[in-house]
């Protein structure tokens, strides 16, 4: 059986964990090394997708246009793509990452909003990119809810719509329903993310691939948000031994890992206790690092402060709502 | 000439949708110095026409044209597209009336009641800008009122039921005039903005965060906190929903041009309820605007007027 399509987006997930300070040197040694092991897809952006660097999510140190501009001439082989989230990235940004060099854009919307991506879907196509759409948090919704969503997707050209598992929420069999939800209404392809909080990020990925998935995603050492993403070179591997037909050279990647990007990580993104809360609590997974900070800062437990987000059901990009809670949690711990 | 009482103004509202209607029940409660005498719409079936009938309001579904028609109707709001508006500009401007603009047309200057209203008197057709726009650059405002804000950002979160098609098919629109309005209004060098929606049920009241990054470590806090302070004041005056959740907050923070002080500012919209509901905060300050700037409008035309007969008198 023909293996999934691999997209690695250890350039654009891996930004977060990286707090977005990624450097040309480090996206030309990483964007080399994985089109030589003969992944097809590499994704580069800052971590909340095109213009993502802002206060509320981060800054990037070097600019990402620079990096996807980097990436394009490190690859042969290789495709480059883009993350979009519309509301914080537009046709604009879109345009100059095109103008880059990137062959692919994915659109994310949370898993309730598709019908806000039909503009961006519809430049991509006028422009000949490959689109894939991105249904984020889709934990919250069930199957016949996401394929849906889904169908508005590949009605504005969507070539791929992916279950988004945002929140590392996700236990195989939910991740496997959701697949084969879309997998029965689209007639495009369809794909799987996730997230390793509840430490089931690999297994998730081979549910999905089980239950039709055509494409999946995976970032080297896992280094993504949260707890990380399902590592790349896991997944490699993993297929390899269920005997999926693929291109790839698992011991390029397995190198790739230990020696290009486990040297340049900050820490390596696993599930301990606060990355378990978000995965429990059902948050976006890249609230982790913010939580962390504030939490430090107000003397409140990160872990309160992500279990009240949830409650709250905030979603992807609501990063504001950390410094609001933190805020309420340090009052009511002072009137206590 | 058999004038209409010389203490109010005949206006129209143009576009009978969910924002006209609670537009037109805005100004049935605060009249002020606006006789609204006019519900005009496209569509015979319309919720919003019948509404209005039922409330003694005269109501038309042949669009603009009973408005043009009446050269009583002074001050005409366009509740309707932004694609609609284009045409609406030109046939207004022509005939003569003021435009208040609610559609992202930006035919004329962007207003914000208590920045710029009063530079803007002597329009014939302005614009509010966005509700993200109408919530934050009031408070962006008020920094740059205190010290030079190099780069001021933005974040709307509305409940998913608030935003309507023409929002969601045009979302890039949001993020380019609420960013270019933080800019030429609020006073920042760079303005950026972000729009999320939020599905959770119930829905959320609208939520907006403000942040900006102050040029200079000088500065002096409590200044910026009492213009704050004061400009929330200031609007609470039309808009009785509009509260900060918190004293401005300040941070040191790392940016690409070195550290610099971060304000802070997480604010809440708690719609009227007029007829929307009140989480539909992000729409009831759009309607809460246009009312106020209908009235500043309405008293404006009615001194006008009364210098006018002075001269014959």
């Amino acid at each position: 059986m023909k293996a999934p399509r691999l997209t690695d987006t250890t350039l654009r997930d891996g930004s977060h964990a990286m707090r977005h300070q990624f450097t040309r040197e480090q996206v030309r040694n990483v964007a080399q090394a994985l089109d030589k092991a003969g992944i097809p897809v590499l994704e580069v952006t800052h971590g909340d997708g095109l213009a993502g660097s802002s206060i509320q999510y981060g800054f990037s140190r070097t600019s990402e246009m620079d990096l996807i501009e980097e990436a394009r001439s490190a690859v042969t082989d290789a495709k480059i793509a883009a993350l979009l989230l519309p509301g914080i990235g537009t046709r604009k940004e879109l345009k100059d990452a095109i103008g880059r060099g990137i062959q692919v854009v994915r659109i994310a919307t949370q898993c309730t909003e598709a019908d806000i991506s039909q503009q961006h879907f519809g430049m991509a196509k006028e422009m000949g990119l490959e689109a894939v759409g991105f249904l984020m948090m889709s934990h919250m919704r069930p199957p016949e809810f996401l394929a849906e969503q889904a169908l508005l997707m590949e009605s504005y050209g969507a070539d791929c719509v992916y279950v988004v598992d945002s929140a590392g929420a996700l236990l195989p069999d939910g991740a496997a329903a959701r697949v084969r939800a879309l997998k029965e209404s689209l007639k495009v392809q369809v794909g799987f993310h996730a997230h390793n909080n509840l430490g089931v990020a690999i297994g998730n990925t081979l549910a999905a691939v089980e239950a039709g998935a055509d494409q999946v995603d995976g970032c080297l050492r896992g280094l993504g948000a949260g707890a990380g993403n399902a590592a790349t070179e896991l997944i490699a591997a993993a297929l390899d031994k269920l005997g999926y037909e693929h291109e790839w050279d698992v011991f390029a990647l397995l190198d790739a890992a230990e020696f290009v990007v486990a040297p340049m990580m900050p820490f390596q993104p696993i599930p301990d206790r606060d990355s378990i809360a978000i995965g429990y609590a059902g948050v976006y997974s890249t609230f982790l690092l913010h939580a962390k900070r504030l939490g430090k800062q107000y003397n409140v437990d990160p872990l309160e402060i992500l279990v009240e987000l949830g409650r709250r059901k905030a979603v992807a990009g609501q990063e504001d709502w950390i410094l609001d809670v933190t805020l309420e949690l340090a009052k009511q711990k002072n009137k206590v | 000439m058999s004038s209409p009482a010389k203490n109010k103004v005949k206006v129209a509202i143009l576009g009978s949708g969910n924002i006209g209607t609670d537009l037109m029940f805005k100004i049935l409660r605060e009249p002020g110095h606006m006789e609204l005498a006019l519900l005009a719409g496209i569509e015979p079936q319309s919720e919003g026409l019948a509404r209005a009938r039922s409330l003694g309001i005269d109501a038309s579904h042949n669009g603009i044209q009973p408005i043009l028609d009446d050269p009583e109707l002074r001050i005409v709001f366009d509740a309707t597209s932004a694609h609609a508006h284009v045409r609406h500009a030109k046939l207004l401007r022509e005939a003569g009336r003021l435009a208040i603009d609610l559609t992202p047309a930006a035919r004329g200057p962007y207003v914000i009641p208590p920045v710029n209203l009063g530079a803007h008197m002597d329009e014939q057709n302005v614009n509010l800008i966005t509700c993200g726009g109408q919530a934050t650059i009031p408070l962006v405002h008020a920094v740059s009122r205190v010290t030079a804000i190099p780069y001021a950002e933005m974040v709307s979160t509305i409940a998913s039921l608030s935003a309507g098609p023409g929002t969601r098919q045009n979302i890039d629109e949001f993020t380019f005039t609420t960013a270019r309005g933080v800019e030429v209004i609020g006073g920042a060098e760079h303005g950026k903005a972000i729009i999320i929606l939020n599905p959770a049920d119930p829905p959320i009241l609208m939520r907006n965060t403000i942040y900006i990054l102050l040029g200079s470590e000088e500065v002096d806090r409590q200044a910026i906190v009492d213009s704050v302070e004061e400009m929330v004041t200031a609007v609470q005056a039309y808009v009785p929903g509009y509260r900060l959740k918190n004293e401005p907050v300040f941070e040191v923070r790392e940016t690409p041009e070195g550290r610099r002080t971060l304000v802070a500012m997480l604010l809440e919209v708690t719609g009227a309820g007029d007829f929307l509901p009140p989480y539909a905060g992000n729409l009831d300050i759009m309607t809460a605007s246009a009312r106020q700037v209908g009235e500043v409008f309405a008293q404006h035309i009615l001194a006008q007027d009364n210098k006018g007969d002075s001269h014959f008198s």
